[in-house]
């Protein structure tokens, strides 16, 4: 789907989150120009075209108590790691999953998948069992647990133009 | 994740959550439309959101936009002595571009997502930050997303 200006500047006003009154997308039809309806229309079909991924709450694990937040990358064969990504993005504890390249010498790996729990040793056990499963234990990995959150807040793609 | 405290919720919290991660409705009154499911009043509804809002559980009531469609994004890595983290994790942090940024046990410990209009201006961040540290900074963008984002669905304890 090609973006349209006026699905940019909805996005734009989206930015900072649907305001909490009564008619919210009367507000952002407001900030983005067009009438409330337009704006469920565009949504609507932003939505179905998988430009907007989902709407609704955007959940901090931290503070539900999923405390344990493993960023597990793995070293698949280029052949395979589609199929690979595919098929992990399918277990319910995995939350997202995706390629990105490897920078060698330093960073070897090129599959990124997020595993939240509420405890480490549980997390790492999943984590285990999710390799086992999917005949990747055999493969180079590592599980980075964040330790601290410096700062999490959605993106903002006009930050530096505002 | 020691500086951060469990937030206590009750039923219709964990309700909202478990239910309204994805399709809000889209409907004039999106949040009466949730208190008729609910079986509560709109009023109560934008209380609850504000107030997890303001606690810190919700980051948003918002969009999750797919990456590489309004502009350009990327993860970022460096390895940072240390002693430095907390001066160069303040440092990526006072970039209006970054919006994650989390300290992880590896010698790459320092982890940041840099969001912005162009590639071009992602790239600028990530030399700016390389400069103002005097450190290397990995780019590690997305080639490619898995699956559909349908949110997190927690079991509560």
């Amino acid at each position: 789907m090609e973006l349209s200006p006026a699905d940019r500047r909805l996005l734009d006003a989206l930015e900072g989150g649907l305001p909490l009154v009564p008619r919210p997308y009367a507000v952002l039809g407001e900030r983005a120009g067009m009438a409330e309806a337009e704006v469920i229309r565009r949504l609507a079909a932003l939505q179905a075209a998988g430009v907007v991924k989902r709407l609704g709450l955007v959940v901090r694990h931290h503070e539900i108590g999923y405390r344990a937040n493993a960023m597990t990358v793995m070293d698949v064969p280029d052949d395979m790691v589609d199929a690979v990504g595919e098929r992990l993005t399918r277990a319910a504890d995995v939350t997202l999953c995706y390629r990105r390249p490897r920078r060698l010498p330093g960073w070897p790996y090129n599959l990124f998948a997020m595993v939240h729990g509420r405890e480490r040793g549980a997390v790492l056990a999943r984590i285990d069992q999710l390799l086992d499963e999917h005949g990747l234990a055999g493969l180079p990995h590592a599980v980075l647990f964040s330790t601290r959150r410096f700062k999490q807040r959605g993106a903002r793609y006009r930050a530096a133009a505002a | 994740m020691v500086d951060i405290q469990e937030v206590p919720l009750d039923a219709l919290d964990r309700r909202l959550i478990e239910e309204y991660q994805r399709d809000l409705p889209l409907c004039p009154e999106p949040y009466a439309a949730m208190g008729e499911a609910l079986g509560v009043s709109e009023e109560v509804v934008l209380d609850r959101l504000g107030r997890l809002q303001e606690r810190g559980v919700l980051s948003r009531v918002g969009a999750v936009i797919a990456p590489h469609r309004t502009g350009w994004s990327t993860l970022a890595a460096m390895a940072v002595p240390q002693e430095r983290l907390d001066e160069v994790a303040e440092l990526v942090n006072a970039c209006p571009e970054v919006n994650h940024n989390y300290a992880r046990e590896h010698r790459l410990n320092l982890w940041f997502v840099v969001t912005a209009a162009s590639r071009e201006r992602v790239a600028d961040v990530l030399a700016g930050i390389a400069g103002r540290s005097g450190l290397e900074v990995l780019d590690l963008p997305l080639e490619r997303a898995y699956g559909i984002d349908l949110g997190f669905k927690p079991s509560w304890s």
